[in-house]
């Protein structure tokens, strides 16, 4: 048999995207504390793991601020998308889809340095917000949370037909009960990839949160960046993979789901 | 539309434009204001842009910023630089990622949505995370050096950490998945009964794959290429982490040292 181009590469193609995630899995197992001697299984490292205060603390800031903060960009992304799709003539509409496609492609450096200035210059002013840290994170994070949540929702909205909607509104609902009867149950998948989307963008920011943070505020990937730096150390690889063993339990549970569905 | 229902709709278009008015415009024009005034040794560091003097408003824009970034070589460089480093990652990214896009496009149903899901499984952990299990492959006592040593290919460990190879690896690694899946979407709707007919009338696979398929996948490339291209630009992380002191070659490198927050 004769040996394709196509699947030797593409083979060597995942071999590269799963190489490492193995690599780091099969390290947090390692008793060594030197990462490339292998010392013998052991779980020692995700003992370490949880009594490490510093990591839980940040861990338990990065989830609420990422709950947090993807429940609101649901809301105001979906309410931005609304009114680009569904609310026909709206004044100055070019200058909205501008601004909320500005937060994808700008780099993360020019987000958080401008609000870092904004932050500081209202806090001279009026006072608030005083100093930096969950408040500041949080806005942040649903800033450019919306922006992704009202792409996913906007390419739902587009691809549904409105007849439904129309013929609910001829038939003399109130347009809030059309969303709430008939919108929103239909673009409740794309709510729920948005939702999911904007939550881990803000668990994995790093750059924009270490602009608009302050003392005493420090997210998980702002612990892991400081302690990587330095070198490997095994209770990251711990960490690591259990965030790929969660992930991928979400993943191929949502994938299964999906599949059942017509 | 009642009354109410046309309050309704004005707050549903003010709320969100108000944040984003708010929190993405306004930050814009601080920083612009900033730019445009005269750098002083005081708290702020800037002087004020405008002034009321003598009942008068008179304005004080200085242009100095500017021309002091054209004149440094240190930013152009590291422009440069940024710009040279996206453009060969983004290279790199489509000479592993079109093969594998191409692959998974052609296989059928229930083995491919398995394999597109491979593809996105990755960009769901933390980017964080998946850059720094290359520290534990590249570094000069890591996997990589083990695993080649071991098999006798090379004799003494290579240096490839804080070089920009690493740099290169890490990048096309964490990006790949945005290059994949818009190319994954262009192939996919490829016309079969094309490349059958270019078959029939004699042409080699590889004929037919340099004049049918890459030519008819080009907006794919395009658009995949960009989703690397853009954000590898301002990217701070994957530079910081595998490159070492070549952190500085990068303009976000630059600016975060420069200006020490």
């Amino acid at each position: 048999m004769r040996l394709r181009f196509t699947p030797v590469m593409a083979l060597l193609g995942f071999i590269f995207l799963y190489g490492p995630i193995a690599s780091l899995v099969i390290y947090s197992f390692n008793e060594s504390k030197l990462v490339t001697v292998w010392g013998g299984w052991s779980l020692k490292w995700y003992g370490e793991l949880f009594a490490n205060q510093q990591i839980m603390d940040a861990a338990w800031l990065s989830l609420r601020i990422a709950a947090i903060s993807a429940s609101a960009a649901v809301v105001l992304g979906t309410m931005m998308a609304m009114v680009l799709v569904r609310f026909g003539r709206v004044r100055g509409k070019g200058l909205m889809s501008g601004m909320i496609t500005g937060p994808l492609v700008m780099p993360d450096v020019i987000i958080g340095l401008s609000l870092l200035l904004l932050f500081v210059s209202m806090q001279g002013l009026i006072g608030w917000p005083s100093g930096r840290g969950f408040t500041t994170i949080l806005i942040a994070h649903i800033t450019f949370g919306m922006a992704f949540v009202a792409v996913v929702v906007q390419s739902r909205l587009s691809d549904m037909d409105d007849s439904i909607e129309e013929a609910a509104l001829d038939l003399g609902a109130s347009p809030l009960r059309v969303f709430f009867d008939i919108t929103l149950p239909m673009i409740t998948p794309a709510l729920i990839s948005g939702w999911l989307l904007a939550f881990t963008l803000s668990l994995d920011d790093l750059v924009i949160s270490s602009f608009v943070s302050g003392p005493g505020a420090s997210t998980l990937p702002m612990v892991i960046f400081s302690k990587v730096r330095l070198g490997v150390s095994p209770d990251i690889n711990a960490l690591a993979s259990l965030i790929v063993l969660v992930v991928s339990i979400g993943i191929i549970t949502a994938a299964i789901l999906m599949r059942k569905k017509p | 539309m009642s009354g109410g229902g046309k309050w309704g709709r004005r707050l549903v278009i003010a709320v969100p434009n108000i944040w984003l008015i708010l929190f993405f415009m306004v930050p814009f024009l601080v920083v612009l204001k900033i730019s445009l005034s005269e750098p002083r040794i005081a708290i702020p560091p800037y002087a004020p842009l405008w002034d009321w003097v003598n009942g008068a408003l008179e304005f004080n824009i200085n242009f100095d910023n500017y021309a002091y970034m054209w004149e440094d070589s240190l930013y152009i460089n590291a422009y440069l630089s940024s710009l040279k480093i996206a453009a060969i990652s983004t290279l790199l990214a489509l000479f592993i990622g079109y093969p594998m896009a191409y692959y998974i496009a052609r296989s059928p149903e229930p083995r491919r949505s398995i394999l597109l899901l491979l593809v996105v499984l990755p960009f769901w952990t933390s980017f964080l995370l998946r850059v720094y299990a290359w520290i534990g492959i590249l570094k000069t006592k890591g996997v990589l050096n083990e695993a080649l040593l071991w098999l006798g290919i090379i004799d003494e460990p290579l240096i490839i950490m804080q070089t920009n190879v690493a740099v290169y690896i890490g990048i096309v690694y964490t990006y790949l998945p945005f290059l994949i899946l818009p190319l994954y979407a262009n192939l996919v709707k490829l016309d079969d009964t094309l490349l059958e007919a270019s078959y029939d009338l004699g042409a080699s696979r590889i004929s037919s794959f340099f004049r049918i398929t890459l030519p008819l996948s080009m907006p794919g490339i395009i658009a995949g290429s960009m989703l690397v291209f853009i954000p590898v630009i301002g990217e701070y992380v994957i530079p910081a982490l595998l490159g070492g002191l070549n952190i500085s070659k990068t303009a976000t490198g630059r600016w975060l040292r420069r200006w020490r927050w």
